[in-house]
């Protein structure tokens, strides 16, 4: 049994962990507000005294607020559906018997660790450059003309580049969550003559719901902060300002501190509203 | 009972498996072979694939020009640091929170995992305006702290998830054997945490050499790690396919070998033990 003495001494060993990360969030996040309600233009004047909520209702009524708010969504809308779909489709896949298991799962797991600057600039100019890219060889292979992909189809690209980053990482947990299926169930399911559809749909689907809820919520979180990709794709052109990208513009291109750190805000408000549901899920698996 | 299979349908999900693996390697492999062709051959129409004549020059260019060294070493430093300091502050939290857990141990844990939901882009200003007046801009030191903090929640739950599997009888059987704190820490708990601690060492290490985001926004020159040097080739190096090749296949070489003996804790880590 954890005796005074003992929890005395616990105490102090998460002591400087906590202190850190308390640190970490306060100082940053403390600052961030204190901004939202400034002018504050460092380039232009420093500080020009409060303004109130004005901040914010200008980073909403400002006429590129809503276009980042849809790239935002369709990035990760687009995402979402395609490496949680393909995720099952592949992780289903490779449940099967097969010859060389192995290899197959760290040809798929591989994406996963090419840094994100590396794997826009590949798509980018190797692939999706409109003469010497690969795609274009396709295109014209069967006599189609080529795409000038990150400016005709500027959010398919983006969309394309990041689902084989993060395809890998939902095929992997789902994988994990179907390896752990009873397969007596589905082999019993089987013999009473179950078709393949209604085997997927009344058994592997529920177990996999968990699985899928986990993916789903911390893709989100990573996914509405992506950066790279766009930083070295299109420089937020072409309708692929996501709010980031947007609010990194604000702050340290143009300069408007008050005005990024309002944005600051509201992205962090639309973090927390995915990180709650993710805790709950969280938070069950540690009881249990 | 394993399910019988017949070989026809496990050569045809082999074959199928095989299929996707590759095509979605392809990338990959399409930038380590890029990196050995010439800058004629790089853009050569129909594209080749095996059948050029292999060099290294483009190996020597980019190391030459761009001093990769430099960024490489850099990477090595902030990756290395950030991950070292991070598990020497989170061990002693996390087993003080798996060995003598209290009523607020799943709270401050899960308030941990709240600090690594803030968006990195929402306190970028205050970020640099500390690094600014304290003089850490393009500084590893700087980049260290900074990256050892977005990722210490998640050291902490690997850690903490790993200690709690071990089993508490054991050290109740070293206590009676008159064990002190200090032998029972020394000689039954360290081997058995020590598989843990180089999962999570490992993971993080990645995380940290693939962080994007705070790399490419604090440094400038000195500090500046593969990231960096990575995004330095957008334009107009960038059309150079077999140089960008070059580079790009020295960035990711060292972390794709490390990631493959970490793909099993990936699940764990990155789920923080919700899957397992």
């Amino acid at each position: 049994m954890a005796t005074e003495h003992s929890r005395s001494v616990a105490r102090l060993m998460m002591a400087p962990a906590v202190v850190l990360l308390l640190g970490w969030m306060l100082v940053p996040l403390t600052m961030t507000l204190y901004f939202s309600f400034k002018k504050y233009l460092p380039l232009r004047g420093g500080d020009l005294g409060w303004v109130g909520f004005d901040n914010y209702v200008r980073f909403v009524s400002s006429s590129s607020f809503w276009p980042a708010v849809q790239a935002t969504l369709m990035i990760v809308g687009g995402v979402l559906v395609i490496t949680v779909v393909l995720g099952i489709l592949l992780a289903m896949l490779l449940d099967q018997p097969m010859w060389g298991q192995g290899v197959v799962r760290i040809l798929v797991i591989a994406p996963f660790f090419v840094m994100p600057t590396v794997s826009a600039l590949v798509w980018k100019n190797m692939f999706m450059d409109p003469v010497n890219g690969l795609l274009a060889h396709l295109w014209r292979f069967f006599g189609a003309e080529p795409i000038s992909w990150l400016s005709e189809a500027s959010m398919t690209s983006i969309i394309m580049i990041v689902s084989w980053q993060w395809l890998p990482f939902a095929t992997l947990i789902l994988l994990t969550a179907i390896q752990s299926l009873d397969s007596e169930q589905l082999e019993a399911a089987e013999m009473d003559g179950a078709p393949v559809l209604k085997r997927f749909y009344h058994i592997i689907l529920p177990h996999l719901s968990r699985a899928i809820t986990i993916v789903i919520l911390i893709q989100t979180i990573f996914l509405l902060s992506i950066f790279a990709e766009i930083f070295v794709t299109t420089g937020g052109a072409f309708g692929t300002r996501t709010l980031t990208y947007l609010i990194f513009q604000r702050v340290l291109e143009s300069q408007n501190v008050g005005l990024g750190s309002a944005g600051g805000v509201y992205a962090i408000i639309l973090a927390n509203i995915v990180a709650i549901f993710l805790m709950r899920i969280v938070g069950k698996n540690l009881d249990a | 009972m394993a399910r019988a299979v017949t070989t026809r349908r496990k050569s045809l999900n082999t074959a199928l498996a095989w299929a996707v693996g590759l095509l979605i390697f392809f990338p990959i492999l399409w930038t380590i072979l890029t990196s050995f062709k010439t800058e004629a051959q790089a853009i050569a129409s129909p594209p080749l694939f095996l059948n050029f004549d292999w060099t290294l020059e483009n190996y020597a260019i980019v190391q030459e020009r761009s001093d990769y060294m430099r960024f490489l070493w850099n990477s090595v430093i902030i990756a290395g640091g950030s991950t070292i300091l991070g598990v020497i502050i989170a061990v002693p939290a996390a087993w003080a929170m798996a060995f003598v857990p209290s009523k607020r141990t799943k709270d401050i844990l899960l308030w941990m995992l709240s600090t690594k939901m803030l968006p990195a882009v929402g306190v970028l200003y205050p970020i640099y305006l500390l690094f600014i007046r304290l003089g850490l801009l393009d500084t590893r030191g700087g980049l260290v702290v900074v990256l050892m903090l977005i990722n210490l929640p998640i050291i902490v739950w690997m850690l903490y998830t790993y200690f709690r599997e071990i089993p508490g009888e054991i050290l109740e059987a070293a206590r009676m054997d008159g064990a002190t704190l200090k032998e029972e820490i020394l000689y039954v708990l360290t081997p058995m945490a020590i598989p843990g601690i180089a999962s999570t060492v490992l993971l993080n290490f990645i995380l940290a050499w693939n962080e994007a985001f705070w790399t490419l926004n604090l440094t400038a020159v000195d500090a500046a790690p593969l990231t960096a040097f990575i995004a330095s080739y957008s334009s107009p190096e960038g059309l150079f396919f077999a140089k960008l090749s070059a580079a790009s296949t020295m960035a990711i070489a060292p972390i794709l070998i490390l990631g493959w003996f970490s793909q099993k804790q990936l699940v764990r880590g990155l789920t923080f033990g919700a899957v397992k």
